[in-house]
């Protein structure tokens, strides 16, 4: 594996911060801007085709962890009216 | 360049324009042959029939026929098409024409370029120098209108007599059998039948060849429509390939602007997807939008066109005793001039195989490669085109937010400026190739095994100023060892050529940069396929070593 998944900052809290406040006062519209020059900025610094690919495959299995439950959600809500 | 493209709709050339003199001239009569009083049991048999006279099917019809075949084309109608088609031909095929003996014709004519600048709105974002380096005999682009290309190769044409250009000829029907196609061809005449032991069909994007052997292919289609003008004016623009994203002429499109001969320029506008081609193609709607762009309405058109275009390849390239080559095997989006191009390179990879097979001394196996190589070639161009038509037409609202940080964050750093994408340039392919032989030196540089041979400045003696590539064609465009002296040469196998740099009889290397450009030292050699590809290479080759590559290279093992 590539992509480094230990944690990496001395301090998480402000790294997680800095991002969260970088969209602060922004409509959605904009956080979505925001984020893509984001991407391509850190894509570009990280400079590692391999790297890039494992993160983009683990950011997508939030996708199917979120689609998962969501089903999941469902199932259980079906139940629970029969 | 839109060979490719579906043609939605066409206004004619207007005004005064050398698009209709250009026809005059490039008219050509039909003339009944001795294979057409043949009965149809009795039809006459030839070793190659290519169909289509487009510059595929011509510069493959060359090149066989330099190498001693004789070669019946056939074309369905009686001129040289007109209107606004491909106008890039890359360095590739500008020393491809070379070895065809036209090159000099289509430079001089042409318009040579090799800077592109990229703008986003009203400023530059970006430019690009496609050879920023000296010493090659070729520019890394000219423009030329595909008229005038044909033209020339038709002239070329008509001076071998190994050609028989028919025009006027139609197929209409293919009867495959063991070892020969039967073709049947329609003429003013009537229909006649043809047998070839094989068919080359080059008959373009619509090729119906293709859809005789059953072979019709889906691809990408995409949705947005661009609307392509030709205009005559004359303008002190420079010969650059100029693009713009969101200009100030034509907001949130895309538009390209590039220079042909005869003071014609290409206009390349994106237009909105549910754009009306009936209503957009009407000069009096394309007339405004170039006057915005130009700022004056001092220019006549040549040509209007509207089209789409597919991205797609026919999974197989070879269907039995039918091979295909160009636009009827593979179609691309013309931001890239990867469509002519590559159609090129086809012709040249295939006349080789093709010869050697029609003589016997390679095996039928030897013609697979030629699927291996250039479909591998077709997928590298579908992809590179694709990604720079959805940079363009993004599909998307987070693509078009991805694209639109791109551009925003090409202005203040290289890493956007790089990823901008309004058309990445044909270069030629590498090919990972059974022909090849795998490096077992080390090197550092120079064209590995499958990349195409380098240019550069070589003298017969000093003073005298020659290159590579025309050293290539003296020794007689064919397998030949670029060798780089060293006491004791290797004794080359039969019928291998051989390009010698340094020592006593050998070409000078006057500038250096054989040298630099090959990662040479005394005793390195290149093998050289006939097409120019690298076959193998070696520090210090054996004689056994280099047999056994030329070998591999020529499909026996």
């Amino acid at each position: 594996m590539a992509l480094s998944t230990s944690s990496n900052f001395a301090k998480p809290d402000d790294a997680f911060r800095a991002i969260v406040e970088a969209h602060r006062g922004l409509s959605d519209a904009q956080s979505a801007d925001l984020d893509a020059a984001l991407v391509l900025i850190l894509a570009n610094h990280i400079g590692d085709l391999e790297v890039l690919r494992e993160a983009i495959a683990l950011a997508q299995r939030r996708m199917v962890d979120a689609s998962q439950q969501q089903q999941q959600q469902q199932q259980q809500a079906q139940k629970d009216l029969n | 360049m839109v060979a490719d493209a579906t043609i939605l709709s066409r206004a004619p050339p207007l005004g005064q324009s050398n698009v209709s003199m250009a026809q005059s001239r490039n008219q050509f009569g039909y003339r009944r042959h001795a294979d057409q009083d043949r009965s149809g049991a009795d039809a006459a048999e030839h070793p190659v029939v290519v169909v289509g006279a487009g510059p595929v099917g011509l510069s493959l019809a060359i090149d066989l026929a330099q190498r001693g075949q004789s070669v019946v084309l056939l074309d369905d109608a009686d001129r040289i098409g007109e209107g606004s088609r491909a106008i890039c031909f890359s360095k590739r095929s500008l020393e491809f024409w070379d070895r065809l003996g036209v090159g000099s014709r289509m430079v001089d004519k042409g318009v040579v370029w090799s800077v592109g600048k990229i703008f986003h709105g009203a400023s530059q974002l970006y430019q690009f120098n496609l050879l920023p380096e000296e010493g090659h005999k070729r520019p890394a682009f000219i423009n030329l209108q595909q008229f005038y290309a044909e033209a020339y190769l038709v002239d070329r044409v008509q001076q071998l007599a190994a050609i028989d250009l028919r025009w006027r000829n139609r197929v209409i029907g293919l009867e495959q059998r063991n070892d020969q196609s039967v073709l049947t061809i329609e003429t003013p005449d009537g229909p006649y039948l043809l047998r070839a032991n094989y068919v080359v069909a080059c008959d373009g994007a619509r090729s119906s060849l293709r859809q005789m052997v059953g072979a019709e292919f889906a691809g990408q289609m995409f949705e947005d429509q661009f609307l392509i003008a030709d205009v005559k004016m004359a303008a002190e623009f420079p010969t650059e390939r100029w693009f713009w994203f969101d200009p100030p002429f034509h907001a949130g499109r895309s538009a390209l602007l590039h220079k042909q001969p005869d003071d014609i320029w290409r206009i390349d506008l994106q237009l909105h997807p549910d754009a009306d081609p009936a209503i957009e193609k009407r000069p009096e709607n394309v007339r405004p939008r170039i006057a915005r762009m130009l700022g004056h309405e001092k220019f006549d058109f040549e040509w209007i066109s509207l089209y789409k275009f597919q991205c797609r390849r026919m999974e197989k390239f070879i269907h039995g005793r039918v091979i295909f080559a160009g636009d009827a095997a593979h179609q691309v989006s013309p931001f890239g001039a990867r469509g002519a191009n590559s159609g090129l390179e086809d012709a040249e990879n295939l006349a080789w195989k093709l010869d050697r097979v029609l003589r016997g001394i390679s095996p039928e196996a030897l013609l697979a490669s030629y699927h291996t190589e250039r479909s591998a070639a077709a997928d590298e161009n579908i992809r590179e085109s694709t990604r720079s038509t959805d940079f363009m037409a993004p599909s998307s609202r987070q693509e078009a937010r991805l694209r639109k940080a791109v551009l925003s964050l090409a202005k203040e750093t290289e890493f956007g400026k790089r990823m901008i994408n309004g058309g990445r340039l044909s270069v030629p392919s590498i090919y990972d190739s059974p022909l090849s032989t795998a490096d077992f030196d080390s090197w550092r540089g120079g064209p590995r095994p499958g990349a195409s041979m380098l240019d550069a400045p070589v003298a017969a003696h000093a003073g005298d100023l020659a290159f590579l590539t025309e050293a290539f064609i003296k020794t007689g465009t064919r397998f030949t060892l670029l060798e780089f002296a060293n006491g004791v040469a290797v004794d080359p196998p039969d019928g291998v050529g051989v390009i010698r740099i340094g020592g006593k009889d050998g070409l000078l290397d006057a500038a250096g940069l054989v040298g630099v450009r090959y990662d040479a030292e005394p005793g390195t050699a290149y093998l050289l396929r006939p097409d120019g590809y690298v076959a193998a290479r070696f520090r210090h080759p054996t004689r056994a070593v280099l047999d056994a590559a030329l070998a591999r290279a020529v499909g026996i093992n």
